[in-house]
């Protein structure tokens, strides 16, 4: 439903909409208008995916109906499931609207009556939490027609995105990531340009595993994706320059077998090969490697003077408001808020830059503490640190309990240290050869989310990850099966479906597959919407009204 | 011959009532749901008498049925009341779902059906009534419009025909009992099998009816032969047999099932689990080791005290006591019921807070259950079936229960009459205006009732219209919120409560609607209120005193201001409340805005192009493009724009305009803060290789 005149035919109309008053506004005003001019309509509007009480007031109209249509799960690939709600983020972490965890906890009741019990559900996060009881409330009330079935999912894990801003704040260097940044994945599938297909039409491309160029080249450093390119393209001329040397049956053969194959694959190569060039050129106008060195240092917490001037000429040279409002939260969130002078100035520089309406996105990111002030309470962190080592661990905890809930902070730096996301540089990181899931942010540092995920599935639980969840402001649970028996011999135990309220992005999906790969298990992904830094800033900015 | 006599005997075997039989030939008794008895006759037509043998009127199941006779007829239960369903001669289904809103519904004939199916039952699913018959070894499902074939999964191949199929009370699971003995037990929806049987008896059974708790995972089937009862379950310890001493007659119920013969009357049911844990032989459970304690206490015995640090140690006594009391509810015995509730009076004595609630309401409620059980009333409920005692609508039994419970007059009476007035609102025949007034008219202002109670009741019913109608008498509007939220009528609710002019209940719908009802129903008001009426919402933040979203609320409408006054006046509320709320920060940007938006009028004015709503980046970036220099140096002073930043901007606008002598000028001007490296850069860029050397 876009802000667009409707090209009006015969006398239905069928809305295929989410259920939000300004859509409905939408709708009402074309029935009305309708009304008004003397014509008669019949309308539907089928809700995706479910009514919500007041959208139905609305619908009060005179030849309106009114439908349900319970779609949750969008595969988008063999391993990634959305629910295609991008407005999840916006609406759950922002504006506090708990009307899109009722969404879930269906999802999450359809994958349990389609793939049977999970043997054992961790969560971290408010959200998940919420999510994980109401869907527990669901299975009850349906008293359980999936009981007694083999589960295929041994083990589920939901996180909040508000767990780890920082690894969806980042440049993403994956390939797949990449693409997502440069040209924006819609539902799987690509649009590249003229720049890329060097025509002048644009090509909508479907990205997936059945993509047999792509598949190869998705999870991998940018730095590697080029030679692999090249290389596969002189393998796909050997094979063409073999029919120089056939016979005539072999040629037969070759022509109604191979030949199709080839001339696929040829065309795939040369679209990624395009996009390769188009993001090579674009990433170069705009000092990438600059960036991504001021990122790097962000996430180390090293040269932090440096940093901000960095992010203020940003701002100065108006280079792209979503870029700069990314870096300021980046800073914001690794150095636990700005101190009150750069919060000031940068705020000061970026409303001058991009325009004085973007004081309401500063409330928007304030509010969902993505960017904040170090309030006075705050310098107390080294005193606080200073008192932990003298008292037991049990009384630390406390003290650090009353500081968060004076306000909400990320802790990057004690995570990142408590966990180790930051790896120790001890020669080059070889990016072709990765040895940690490091290698999706060049090495320098390993996603907080998929961290968290591998350190409780290594434990089976919370047990030692104490401190985290207490840096992370808990919610955190580990709950298994009592009906599902633990058989370690079973395939399911190998599958985990990884949960992602608010979204993930495809670095985090790169990396949690690298790490299926080296312990031999599965994952599935089941995320709200795929996202990127860029999005979740869109989603921030107060549009003009 | 002499005439049949009609009996009429309480469940403890009383006579109530006795009148010789004067209509015509019976095919069918059953029950309605409010203690009626239906006498369904050949020739469809149906009669209904009172506990008492009075007659109360009579109803027919159709002309068709006059010339075919029905065959046989079934009376059934579902949310819509009491229904019935008949098989005529022709071999065609009729029913209606509730007999007190008589709709005949002819079900689809069956094609090919040329003798009674051998056994049949009504469904009842997502509120639509089905019937499903088994003719031979086939299974056939009528909906309102079509006949379909349908197959049990997981039916094993040889089972043969189908003899008895059995329904359970919530009409959830299905059993059928084919010709050679085999038991299918399944979903109700034919969806699923929950587990199979061969009992290896084939005769066919006189009854089959399904025996189960609610909540409970344990289902089981009891089958009647003649003088054999087999119950048969899906726990694995395979099948009971009993060995019955009379003809008895099965009646399956909510929890169990009654067995009622000639001199007795039996109830089979599955042991609840407290009762379980507790009376389990050599059972460790924190009941049946407070149990213990309590006989010992009274042996005065040191045992007491051994048995109660057990429990104490494992921090289970809260989760005994409660056990006793829910055990002490499925009692029938009183002398057993009392020594429950002594242990767990007795266990509440160590804990410091234990809610006294659950205890007093089970003496309470067991008080009147073994009342109503005396063998001279004869109602022998189970403590489960007991809230449905209510939904019996035996408004003089209630008056009973009142006078047990020695409720004072006031309160007696006017719960009977807002029961009588809950009844009334379920009247569908009478319009909303006539029920309302009715009500109003026999309840006044009665003491203690509440209108909002017999709306809640009307809405449960759906009808929403009627519930609002009523809620119009409620002189309490905090009464009256709750209900409209309920009834998700938010934006009435909130309207009442701003009527109101209560504070604290427009506080109340909202935190209600954010604690309660957190499927964001919430949000959606407030949403609401942002797109459409927002200065409701401008109202709500005033309340609140919530400067720091007023200002935002201001800076939002200023957006919408088409001329600048309007938009200069905007902000400037907004900077009031901002100042209001402390934000220094957004106070001081909102004062640069309203200083630019007038100095942007300003430049509209003498250079005749458009300045309005431009950042002061590209406010300063336009002017230095349209060498305009010297405004653009003003503006750098006046709001302060630090040195990087006009350096920046001004070198690559010059560049832009292509104005390299100025750029030349510029860049010896004074020192550079941002170096001389941009100068080449963007100098290269704009291709301009003689400012680049320089």
């Amino acid at each position: 439903v876009s802000d667009s005149p409707l090209s009006l035919c015969d006398g239905r109309f069928c809305f295929l909409v989410r259920p939000r008053i300004k859509t409905m506004r939408y709708i009402a005003d074309i029935v009305n208008a309708d009304k008004m001019s003397g014509r008669s309509r019949k309308y539907k509007i089928i809700f995706s995916p479910q009514k919500v009480s007041l959208t139905a007031l609305c619908c009060q109209l005179p030849h309106v109906t009114c439908d349900e249509w319970s779609f949750y799960l969008l595969p988008l690939d063999e391993d990634i499931i959305s629910m295609e709600l991008p407005e999840f983020f916006r609406d759950y972490f922002l504006e506090g609207d708990h009307r899109w965890i009722n969404s879930v906890a269906r999802a999450l009741q359809l994958l349990n009556s389609l793939y049977g019990p999970f043997g054992k559900a961790y969560g971290i996060g408010r959200c998940a939490k919420m999510s994980y009881e109401l869907w527990r409330d669901l299975e009850e009330e349906s008293e359980g027609d999936g009981q007694g079935r083999k589960p295929e999912i041994g083990n589920i894990f939901l996180m909040d995105r508000d767990m780890d801003y920082v690894t969806a704040l980042c440049s993403q260097v994956v390939y797949e990531g990449l693409v997502d940044d440069t040209f924006r994945i819609k539902c799987g599938s690509v649009d590249f340009g003229p720049d890329v297909t060097s025509s002048d039409k644009s090509i909508k491309v479907l990205l997936n595993a059945q993509d047999k160029v792509f598949s190869q080249i998705r999870n991998e450093h940018f730095s590697s994706v080029f030679g692999f390119l090249s290389q596969k393209s002189r393998n796909l001329q050997a094979q063409y320059d073999r029919r120089r040397s056939m016979d005539i049956k072999q040629m037969k053969n070759f022509v109604s077998q191979e030949l199709k194959g080839l001339k696929q694959e040829h065309r795939l190569l040369s679209l990624h090969i395009g996009a390769c060039e188009s993001i090579m050129k674009k990433k170069t106008k705009q000092d990438f490697q600059e960036m991504i060195k001021a990122e790097h240092s962000l996430l180390e917490g090293f040269d932090i003077r440096e940093s901000t001037s960095f992010i203020e000429e940003h701002i100065d040279r108006q280079v792209s408001p979503i870029e700069s409002l990314r870096l300021m939260c980046l800073l914001s969130i690794t150095e636990n808020g700005l101190i009150p002078k750069d919060y000031r100035s940068l705020k000061t520089q970026y409303l001058q830059s991009y325009g004085p309406e973007h004081l309401l996105t500063f409330h928007n990111l304030k509010r969902i503490g993505l960017l904040t002030e170090q309030s006075a309470g705050e310098t107390l962190t080294a005193v606080e640190s200073k008192v932990s080592k003298l008292v037991t661990d049990r009384a630390a905890g406390k003290i650090t309990d009353a500081f968060n809930s004076l306000a909400r902070k990320s802790n990057f730096r004690a995570i990142s240290k408590k966990l180790g996301l930051i790896p120790r540089v001890d020669g080059e990181y070889d990016l072709k050869m990765p040895r940690d899931m490091a290698y999706v942010f060049s090495g320098a540092y390993v996603p907080l989310s998929c961290k968290i995920i591998e350190q409780v599935l290594e434990r089976r639980g919370w047990l030692g990850l104490e401190e985290v969840v207490r840096l992370l402001n808990g919610n955190e649970f580990s709950v298994s099966d009592s009906t599902v028996e633990d058989n370690p011999a079973w395939e399911s135990q190998r599958i985990v479906l990884a949960v992602f309220l608010g979204g993930c992005t495809f670095s985090e999906i790169a990396a949690l597959r690298f790490l299926g790969k080296e312990r031999v298990c599965k994952f599935i992904f089941l995320t709200t919407a795929i996202t990127n830094s860029a999005r979740m800033m869109e989603a921030m900015i107060e549009a003009k009204a | 011959s002499a005439r049949p006599l009609l009996e009429i005997y309480s469940a403890s075997g009383l006579l109530l009532a006795c009148i010789p039989w004067k209509s015509g030939q019976l095919v069918q008794l059953g029950w309605t749901a409010s203690e009626d008895l239906l006498c369904i006759q050949e020739d469809g037509t149906v009669l209904i008498y009172n506990l008492f043998c009075e007659f109360k009127r009579h109803f027919s199941m159709g002309n068709e049925v006059l010339q075919n006779h029905v065959l046989e007829a079934k009376v059934f239960h579902t949310e819509y009341g009491t229904g019935v369903a008949i098989l005529t001669g022709a071999h065609r289904f009729s029913l209606t779902t509730n007999i007190d809103d008589l709709k005949l519904r002819r079900m689809p004939e069956v094609p090919g059906l040329q003798k009674p199916p051998s056994c049949w039952a009504v469904l009842s699913q997502d509120r639509v009534t089905i019937v499903l018959l088994a003719v031979g070894q086939d299974l056939y499902l009528l909906d309102n419009t079509s006949c379909s074939v349908v197959t049990p999964p997981g039916m094993s191949p040889s089972a043969g025909a189908y003899l008895q199929m059995a329904v359970s009370f919530n009409y959830r699971c299905l059993a059928l009992f084919t010709d050679t003995g085999y038991i299918w037990m399944g979903l109700a929806t034919l969806k699923e099998k929950l587990c199979e049987f061969n009992s290896s008896v084939r005769s066919s059974p006189k009854q089959m009816v399904w025996c189960m708790r609610p909540r409970s995972r344990q289902r089981a089937v009891v089958v009647a032969w003649d003088r054999q009862l087999m119950v048969v379950g899906n726990s694995t310890d395979g099948e009971r047999r009993f060995v019955l001493d009379e003809d008895s007659y099965l009646v399956p119920e909510l929890d169990g099932v009654r067995i009622l013969s000639r001199t007795s009357h039996g109830f089979l049911h599955e042991i609840p689990e407290a009762s379980q844990e507790i009376f389990k032989i050599a059972s460790m459970a924190p009941g049946a080791l407070l149990l213990e304690a309590q006989k010992e206490y009274e042996k005065e015995s040191q045992k007491a005290d051994e048995y109660l640090r057990e429990i104490k140690d494992q921090k289970l006594l809260p989760e005994a006591v409660s056990q006793c009391i829910e055990a002490a509810g499925y009692e029938h015995e009183p002398d057993t019921q009392k020594s429950l509730l002594r242990a767990a009076s007795f266990g509440k004595c160590f804990i410091d807070k234990f809610p006294p609630e659950s205890f007093v309401r089970m003496c309470q409620d067991l008080r009147v259950l073994n009342a109503i059980r005396d063998y001279q009333i004869g109602i022998p409920l189970t403590f489960t079936q007991y809230p449905a005692l209510v939904l019996r609508r035996l408004y003089p039994l209630a008056i009973r229960i009142c006078e047990y419970l020695r409720l004072s007059e006031i309160q007696g009476v006017s719960r009977i009459l807002a029961h009588w007035a809950c009844y009334k609102v379920q009247q569908k025949d009478k319009s909303d205006e006539e029920v309302a007034h009715a009500i109003n008219q026999k309840l006044g202002d009665t003491p203690g009732i509440s209108y909002s109670e017999i709306a809640s009741r009307a809405y449960d019913c759906g009808r929403t219209e009627l519930a609002i109608k009523l809620l119009e008498y409620e002189p309490r509007s905090g009464e009256q919120v709750p209900l409209l939220l309920k009834m998700k009528r938010s934006k009435l609710a909130l309207s009442k409560a701003i009527e109101s002019g209560d504070t604290d209940l427009v506080y109340t719908v909202v935190l209600h609607l954010k604690n309660e009802l957190n499927r964001g129903t919430f949000f959606m008001t407030l949403q609401f209120c942002k797109h459409q009426e927002r200065e409701t919402l401008k109202d709500l933040y005033n309340q609140d005193d919530n400067h720091q979203e007023l200002g935002n609320f201001h800076v939002h409408s200023s957006y919408s201001e088409k001329r600048i006054e309007g938009r200069v006046g905007a902000l400037q509320n907004a900077l009031d409340e901002y100042y209001k709320a402390k934000n220094e920060f957004a106070a001081k940007a909102t004062e640069d805005q309203i200083k630019l938006l007038r100095l942007q009028r300003h430049l509209q004015e003498d250079f005749d192009k458009p300045y309005l709503d431009l950042s002061l980046h590209d406010t300063v970036s336009n002017l230095i493009l349209d060498g305009h220099c010297k405004r653009a140096e003003q503006l750098y002073r006046e709001f302060k724009i630090p040195d990087k930043r006009y350096w920046w901007l001004k070198i690559s606008a010059l560049a832009n305009r292509g104005d390299w002598e100025e750029m030349e000028k510029f860049s010896k001007s004074k020192k550079s803060p941002i170096g001389y490296l941009p100068f080449v850069e963007i100098s290269v860029k704009h291709h301009h290789r003689y400012a680049a050397e320089q």
